[in-house]
């Protein structure tokens, strides 16, 4: 079955493959809002590489923080290098460090990281759902490697089935970006001035807008829904009972109760299985 | 110490893959359910939502250069929604309001 004919649960979003931009359409490839997506492997790879060049400098400077803080806990370059490599997750580290910090004991050790990491088992189930069914297992372990927030946002915004090699090219040059900024942290410390690693900052949450928004403006209900959930977590940043809670956590209790409300409010219309 | 670092890691490691591996190993068929299936088509969209805001505008030392980049991402997002665009310009915001504030 072809890409491009296949029908899949993400054509549900009204209008979205019937763009009104036709005069921008390329010569092959779908039409998803106003981005063109490519037909072939090669060119999501080479879509990846692109798109993951935001991530790539977002997690250079959130890395380059993690590595100043793995420093501080006594990691070497290398030690951190394969913390960075192995877990590929921001809050999981700097949980990760402190549990190293503190000479944790196995059980709180695989509890905390759990807890702290446990959106990424919702974000599985979803990207799940976005594999064909057929498709090799050796790609369910490649690209479980690959789920952090970015590149999870980024492999679910596609439309139709997932191409794993998208997802891998987006998390080579990702990956590069965090393992990278997290040596050099550990090893020039303060050298980056502060303007730089500030601005650079803010590339991750850039480009979350960038997957949330277009379908937002599209489709009414997501728009309601992202509009709601920003106020809700803002809520729960100020109020004095939930602002202890950890960010991580923050967002699996949110999530939950958010994405459930939406499902229950307005479920989506199930297309024809063609598998 | 440093013997217990190496073995810290690799069970810390191993947790984190393997909490997402199960997911995509063992849900092979699609989802029938419709409630299940329609939760997980909005899981990105509350999830992003959430890690954005308020967090956008605390990332940076100034926090009107985060509103600033807030409002940016939005309208690049908006108009044109390259995920590459508009990152960059969050970035130049904040290093231009960095000048200035």
């Amino acid at each position: 079955m072809e890409k491009n004919t296949s029908i899949h649960e993400n054509n549900i979003v009204p209008d979205n493959n019937v763009s009104e931009t036709l005069e921008t359409e390329m010569e092959s490839g779908l039409e998803f809002g106003h981005i063109t997506y490519p037909s072939t492997r090669r060119g999501w790879v080479f879509r990846g590489l692109r798109d993951g060049f935001p991530i790539c400098l977002g997690y250079f400077a959130v890395a380059f923080a993690l590595g100043i803080e793995a420093k501080r806990v006594g990691l070497t370059a290398f030690q951190s290098f394969l913390m960075s490599t192995g877990m590929v997750a921001s809050a999981g580290e700097f949980a990760a460090l402190l549990l190293i910090e503190s000479h944790a004991g196995v059980i709180e050790m695989i509890t905390t990281c759990i807890i702290v990491n446990l959106r990424y088992f919702l974000m599985s189930c979803s990207l799940s759902q976005k594999l064909k069914p057929s498709i090799p297992a050796v790609h369910r372990f490649g690209v479980a490697y690959c789920i952090t927030d970015e590149i999870f946002g980024l492999s679910s915004a596609v439309p139709d089935y997932l191409e794993p090699f998208y997802t891998y090219a987006i998390t080579v040059i990702s990956v590069l970006g965090w393992s990278g900024g997290t040596v050099m942290g550990v090893l020039v410390g303060s050298i980056l001035p502060p303007m730089a690693v500030n601005a650079l900052s803010v590339s991750l949450y850039g480009m979350f807008l960038a997957i949330i928004i277009p379908p937002a403006k599209e489709n009414h209900f997501i728009g309601g829904l992202v509009a709601v959930s920003m106020a809700v977590s803002w809520v729960f940043s100020v109020l004095p009972l939930t602002a202890g809670i950890s960010s991580g956590f923050k967002v699996i209790i949110l999530t939950i109760l958010l994405a459930g409300a939406a499902a229950y409010l307005k479920p989506i219309e199930m297309a024809e299985e063609t598998d | 110490m440093n013997d217990n670092v190496y073995i810290s890691l690799l069970i810390m490691c191993g947790t984190v893959y393997m909490i997402r591996l199960l997911p995509l190993l063992f849900l092979r068929k699609p989802i029938t359910n419709r409630f299940v299936r329609s939760f997980l088509f909005y899981v990105p969209y509350v999830t992003l939502a959430v890690m954005t805001f308020p967090a956008i505008v605390t990332a940076t030392e100034n926090v009107w250069s985060g509103v600033a980049a807030l409002a940016v991402g939005l309208i690049m997002a908006w108009i044109n929604g390259d995920l590459f665009v508009v990152a960059v310009s969050c970035c130049v915001t904040v290093f231009l309001t960095g000048l200035v504030l």
